[in-house]
């Protein structure tokens, strides 16, 4: 998508060098292309008409003219007010010196606030607090249930009262966690509807009986134009401190962290990329920019890598003198599979890549369980074999399919791919001197 | 939430009653003229609604053009034609992809309340019989909550129901299906949490030929449409239900109509990947218009067959293509 933009408005801005002046037309166009970028990510489209309105102006007033990529400067202009707007930096949890601190979280149903809550108090200890969760819905079918059992699996404690009332429940596991030396409160609450004027008012009351010293609000990132009602009338009624954006881990593009941010001035704290407890992570309204652009978000990408390579004691110097010499084994190959992993498999990995969404028929053509059998085979070898694959003869080969539980066919496919891998190296390395080629992945995926 | 269902009807017909005459009042509010205003205006109510940039821009310039050719006489005009020109394609949907099996427009049901059709459905995937339904959708759409809606309607409708849990991922979610089931008074099987979830269909499709069951829905695990694995996954509950199943296996996609230009996206891969029969609207209780719907019905033709209209058990209608399309363009 933002090849698309970027491409798109370098060719409307292609022939203008030169000629002096913008002329009304060549604004329009880039205006439109930019309008329909953001409608596409679901910002509420009175949003976008201010925001076109301000672009516009800028785009304008600067020296796109003279710039010799019209086209990146306004892609610029656009990412700076959109960075901006979002918010410019990251905006954490605010909290008291009351002990406990009480967070409660709130939203419209099916947002995911049961899973928000549970990640967020694994957040929470990771930073040396001891959480209590505090099971305030008590309207959907094993909600109760379902904290109770994210919190076993989390081994953290979750306080379930009891009756109707749930601004008493609330209160009753504060003074639990009082009791139970707990510092920090996160209740969850029902999901509701904005213009459920009842459930509204109990939001209302348990937030006067506990006072919060935070209330987020949870967003769906798949949510459209709509988010902008939802969001002001939870901020007038329930008046929220902030909000988690969560499901982003799909490939909506969130546009409604802009409107939300926009209609009520609150700010993005966190996301929520996953289903696995840590997937919690904080804010950055730069990325957020990118993204709502379509630009995917290469740097958290990079960060998941950086984060992988620490884990395992840095980048591997050796290993990646055997890779520059073309020597590297099926041993480094096994390193390489469980980064991959740990970056959340070839899906993760594609998918934080600009324009992953037109990239759904490479992610495809990598079977993820294509990896366990590869790492399968090369378990099933011993180090000499891993080191040098070239002593492994035919009876070598029936022991490892055996081992692996593949069929001999798959090992000697292996291999040959193995080899040929290694080939393509060596042929880079000769290329190297004669000016760098850019390497592609297979399946049409530029090299970045 | 103690209100009762039918009250909740009403005092929810009457608040889409005032926001209908409200919107007119926006669309019309410069009067009657077709102004370049009006056509803006129109344009916002649209996009406003979820119908997305490129829907909304071929509906308005092809109205555009048609409110010329025909000379509608003023703003009035041109929204009616709008209303039902939606409304058309909507229902061609229901016809174009129905089940196969049945090509009539079958028996309608509907009424009114208030002014205000409530339904007029033609036959769908709900209506074969027998038949074995598996409900998937992305996280939190109300799959499960719509599984329990349905099997209430059916068990009135005399029909003898079986539910399968196959969501054998999230944590509870058998436990909020057991609940479902004894609200609805009709039978549910599964098997425990980290099961095959292709293995708990096969159970309940078996569960259901053993009680000669005629309605077997299955609930699935939510799953976004971009991991593959899940997808994976998905699809072989399909391929093992089609085989194990006497019954059509019907798949019927679960939206939250507060979905934004996400929802194209989800109804393309969850159709390329299961061939999707029908969709279920949810969460029409709220503001949110579900228009989104209609850049469905355009791209990939499956027909909308029932919208979620609540939380409680009663809370489901049969989509009314008119009633929905007017209610588009009345904006907030
Ligand atoms: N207001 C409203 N809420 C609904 C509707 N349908 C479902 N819900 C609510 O949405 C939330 C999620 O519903 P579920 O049925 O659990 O959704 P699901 O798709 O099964 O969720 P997962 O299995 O977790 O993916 C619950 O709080 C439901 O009560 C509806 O039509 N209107
Ligand atoms: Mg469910």
């Amino acid at each position: 998508m933002f090849e698309n933009l970027s491409e798109r408005l370098q060719g409307i801005f292609k022939n203008l060098t030169g000629k002096g002046r913008l002329s009304e037309a060549d604004v329009d166009a880039a205006m439109r292309e930019i309008r329909m970028a953001l409608l596409e990510a679901d910002v509420n489209y009175r949003v976008v008409k201010e925001f076109i309105a301000r672009v516009r102006e800028r785009a304008v007033g600067s020296d796109v003219l003279n710039s010799l990529t019209p086209g990146q400067q306004v892609i610029k202009i656009v990412l700076d007010e959109l960075t901006h707007l979002l918010g410019d930096t990251n905006s954490g949890l605010v909290l008291s010196g009351r002990i406990p601190n009480v967070i409660m979280l709130v939203g419209l149903q099916g947002s995911g606030k049961t899973t928000a809550s549970a990640k967020l108090a694994f957040r929470l200890r990771k930073q040396g607090r001891s959480p209590l969760l505090v099971a305030c819905d008590i309207y959907r079918p094993a909600a109760i249930d379902q904290l109770e059992a994210l919190g076993r699996e989390l081994d953290i404690p979750v306080f379930r009262g009891e009756g109707a009332d749930v601004a008493r429940i609330a209160k009753a596991g504060i003074r639990h966690a009082v009791d139970n030396l707990r510092d920090v409160v996160i209740i969850d609450t029902a999901g509701r509807l904005h213009v459920d004027e009842e459930m509204m008012s109990e939001a209302v009351r348990i937030r006067t009986t506990v006072k919060p010293d935070q209330i987020l609000m949870v967003v769906d990132a798949m949510t459209g134009q709509d988010a902008v009602n939802v969001a002001t009338a939870f901020a007038e009624k329930v008046d929220f401190d902030g909000v988690i954006m969560s499901k982003l881990d799909g490939d909506a593009r969130g546009g409604g962290a802009l409107s939300i941010r926009q209609a009520t001035g609150k700010p993005i704290k966190f996301v929520s990329l996953g289903e696995k407890p840590d997937s919690l992570e904080p804010f950055f309204p730069d990325r957020m920019a990118k993204r709502i652009l379509g630009m995917g978000d290469v740097v958290t990408l990079i960060e998941k890598a950086q984060e992988a390579a620490e884990a395992d004691g840095g980048i591997d110097e050796k290993a990646l003198k055997r890779l520059q010499r073309a020597e590297f084994t099926l041993e480094d190959f096994l390193d390489q599979i469980k980064q991959v992993r740990k970056m959340g498999g070839i899906g993760g990995v594609l998918s934080s890549l600009p324009g992953a969404g037109r990239l759904k028929g490479a992610e495809q053509q990598f079977d993820e369980r294509e990896l366990d059998r590869v790492e399968a085979i090369i378990f099933a070898m011993t180090p000499a074999e891993r080191r040098n694959p070239k002593i492994i003869n035919g009876s070598r080969r029936e022991r490892i399919a055996k081992g692996s539980g593949v069929a001999v066919s798959d090992v000697n496919r292996l291999l040959k791919q193995f080899a040929e891998a290694r080939k393509m190296m060596r042929q880079m390395q000769s290329m190297s001197g004669k000016g760098r080629k850019r390497m592609k992945f297979p399946g049409g995926l530029p090299g970045f | 939430m103690s209100t009762p269902w039918h009250k909740r009807l009403s005092e929810g017909l009457a608040k889409s009653r005032d926001r209908l005459g409200g919107q007119l009042n926006v669309l019309l509010r410069r009067g009657p003229d077709l102004s370049q205003e009006f056509w803006e205006d129109l344009e916002g109510a649209l996009l406003g609604a979820d119908v997305g940039f490129s829907a909304t821009e071929e509906i308005v310039t092809s109205l555009c053009d048609e409110a010329n050719r025909q000379a509608l006489p003023d703003a009035q005009a041109v929204l009616g034609h709008l209303v039902e020109r939606i409304a058309v394609e909507l229902r061609g949907a229901a016809r174009a992809s129905g089940t196969g099996t049945i090509t009539t427009s079958g028996t309608t049901t509907s009424g009114t309340v208030g002014g205000i059709t409530t339904g007029t459905v033609g036959t769908t995937v709900f209506d074969e019989r027998p038949v074995t339904i598996l409900m998937v959708g992305v996280n939190g759409t109300g799959k499960t909550t719509s599984v329990g809606k349905l099997a209430k309607q059916a068990a009135d409708a005399g029909r003898k129901v079986m539910l399968g849990s196959a969501d054998t991922f999230r944590v509870a979610a058998s436990e909020q299906l057991d609940v479902w089931a004894k609200r609805a008074g009709v039978p549910v099987v599964g098997r425990e949490r980290g099961a095959d979830p292709a293995a708990a269909a096969f159970d309940a499709i078996e569960a259901a030929e053993k009680t000669g069951a005629d309605f077997t829905l299955i609930d699935t695990a939510g799953r976004l449409h971009t991991s593959a694995d899940l997808m994976r996954e998905l699809q072989k509950v399909q391929r093992v239900s089609v085989d194990r199943s006497t019954p059509p296996v019907r798949t019927v996609l679960v939206m939250d109509a507060t979905t934004g230009q996400n929802g194209l996206m989800q109804a393309r891969e969850f159709d390329a990947a299961l061939h999707v029969d029908a969709i279920v609207l949810t969460k029409l209780d709220g503001t949110a218009k579900g228009g989104i719907a209609v850049a469905i019905v355009r791209e990939l033709g499956i027909p909308i067959t029932y919208i979620g209209v609540g939380e409680s058990l009663d809370d489901l209608r049969p989509f009314d293509a008119e009633s929905f399309a007017r209610a588009l363009i009345q904006g907030v």
